[in-house]
């Protein structure tokens, strides 16, 4: 790989991927209520800050780089990686390689800290977002971003045991989505439902968000962001080609294109009309699908990967909602959570080929169908790392985190609005203030 | 049940790491069976952690 031949594309690329977080955070704005919505928008902006700070400082040290220094453990006669071990601060000379995976780590990092800022809309204090989001991007991300893309265990699957090319995440499925999702659920669990959420005998009222333009032009928005993440991984771990980036750029589009339409007629299907804030996430639900491997499915494939996410998505939030009560304002556990684990697997199930020697194995990544069902258990133990080992972790932090300075604000702060109580002032002056409307007396 | 469920995760990724490194692809059969009883495993400490938190903490 000649970094001068692609450090012009990649560098046009970090320019537009940063529409990705932008999309979610007008989301997470729109899907929450009008006396919250500075509120959302300024905990999304910092939430980005804390978690690009958090990589900065620590993160990129643990995520290492493929064939940098890394903290080893030796069992059953192979060596298994487990954490980079890099110098934190990034001090030191880099080189562009280096500086070019520091920045996608950046933008990913951001992005990822954004999706749990959903979850705790219109109920979480300011600097709980920020605590929660230094905690992703300095401590968590970084342990799937090695075993992802910095040479860690999980991808030395495949040279070391034969598991097809070993652990598969082109975009960042895992690092940025799942570990996101499964941020959303412990943070809806630490938060527990907003005021008015669930009356008597656990019956669900609805509060719908309050600006559904900024929804769908947030989930526009993402499009273009996340075709730019996903060509950044594709070039930055596998130097890919021209015509596999946009084989990529395709199935990225492909993918949401089905997921939106897919759960449209499921809306349509279940409640006689679509949904507006499903659709965009189901929209966003087959962007996080196609991510973990948007270089290795035929086109075909990927409308059936964005379609299946299309239908997980709304189920998943009605499914999380109505039997378990979490409350998730914007549905980040189902798009990011539920449609990532789902991409992941797909890999493993339907890959048709490409990326020939992708992780250090020879030869097209082919999923279980097309004849290879080692890269289905590689997928497999992929997903298990985040249900064993992440998601304790996430959930050890929030509570602790909660147990030092509790998220939530107070009920009289959640009834006033978060805007006015922790920032003064309201987004909307001029609108009428809400009550109660949502609270059955 | 919040500790069973917080010991159900990672002894079922435990278990799926141990199948993978005394299987390796040429004995895939066992490493199945055992990779599906560790995932299985998580999948029970996850909806154990659904159930603890179901319906906890709502406001009136």
């Amino acid at each position: 790989m000649n970094p001068d031949a692609w450090l012009p594309v990649v560098l046009v690329l970090l320019c537009v991927a940063p529409l990705a977080p932008l999309g979610l955070a007008l989301m997470n704005t729109g899907l929450g209520r009008a006396h919250s919505a500075a509120h959302a928008l300024l905990s999304s902006l910092l939430a980005l800050a804390a978690a690009a700070l958090g990589i900065w400082s620590l993160g990129f040290a643990w995520s290492g780089l493929a064939h940098a220094p890394d903290h080893v453990v030796h069992l059953a006669g192979h060596a298994w990686s487990l954490l980079g071990a890099g110098q934190f601060f990034v001090r030191g000379s880099a080189a562009p390689v280096q500086l070019v995976a520091l920045l996608w780590l950046l933008l990913i990092a951001g992005t990822g800290a954004l999706i749990p800022v959903g979850a705790g809309a219109d109920r979480w204090k300011l600097g709980a977002a920020v605590g929660a989001a230094f905690l992703l991007g300095g401590l968590l991300l970084p342990l799937v971003a090695h075993q992802s893309w910095g040479g860690g265990a999980l991808s030395r699957l495949g040279v070391e045991l034969g598991y097809g090319h070993g652990w598969i995440d082109v975009g960042g499925a895992a690092g940025l989505h799942v570990l996101g999702g499964l941020s959303a659920l412990c943070l809806a669990w630490t938060l527990g439902p907003r005021r008015g959420k669930f009356g008597a005998h656990h019956t669900p009222n609805a509060i719908p968000g309050h600006n559904a333009v900024y929804v769908l032009f947030g989930a526009l928005l993402s499009l273009v962001g996340w075709i730019s993440l996903n060509l950044l991984g594709a070039v930055i771990q596998g130097g890919a080609g021209a015509g596999e980036l946009l084989l990529a750029a395709i199935n990225t589009l492909l993918a949401a294109a089905a997921a939106a339409l897919s759960t449209a007629a499921v809306t349509r299907l279940r409640f006689g009309k679509p949904d507006a804030s499903l659709c965009a996430n189901g929209w966003l639900g087959g962007l996080v699908a196609i991510s973990a491997g948007c270089l290795f499915f035929a086109p075909a494939v990927a409308v059936l990967v964005g379609a299946a996410a299309g239908v997980l998505v709304p189920m998943g939030v009605e499914w999380l909602e109505l039997r378990w009560g979490v409350d998730d304002p914007t549905g980040a556990i189902a798009v990011h959570g539920l449609a990532g684990i789902w991409g992941l697997l797909a890999v493993g199930l339907l890959a048709t080929g490409g990326g020939d020697g992708w992780n250090g194995v020879a030869g097209p990544v082919r999923g279980w169908l097309a004849g290879d069902a080692g890269q289905g258990r590689a997928q497999v133990l992929g997903v298990a790392f985040l249900l064993g080992v992440m998601l304790p972790l996430v959930y050890g932090g929030h509570l602790l985190l909660n147990r030092l300075r509790p998220y939530r604000v107070s009920l009289d702060a959640e009834r006033q609005g978060l805007d006015l109580h922790e920032l003064g002032a309201n987004a909307f002056p001029e609108f009428v203030a809400h009550t109660d409307e949502f609270t059955l007396h | 049940m919040k500790l069973l469920a917080l010991f159900l995760l990672p002894a079922g990724w435990a278990i799926a790491v141990a199948a993978a490194l005394l299987f390796p692809a040429a004995r895939a059969a066992a490493f199945d069976l055992f990779c599906t009883a560790g995932l299985g495993m998580e999948i029970a400490g996850v909806i154990l952690l659904l159930r603890v938190h179901a319906w906890t903490r709502v406001p009136r």
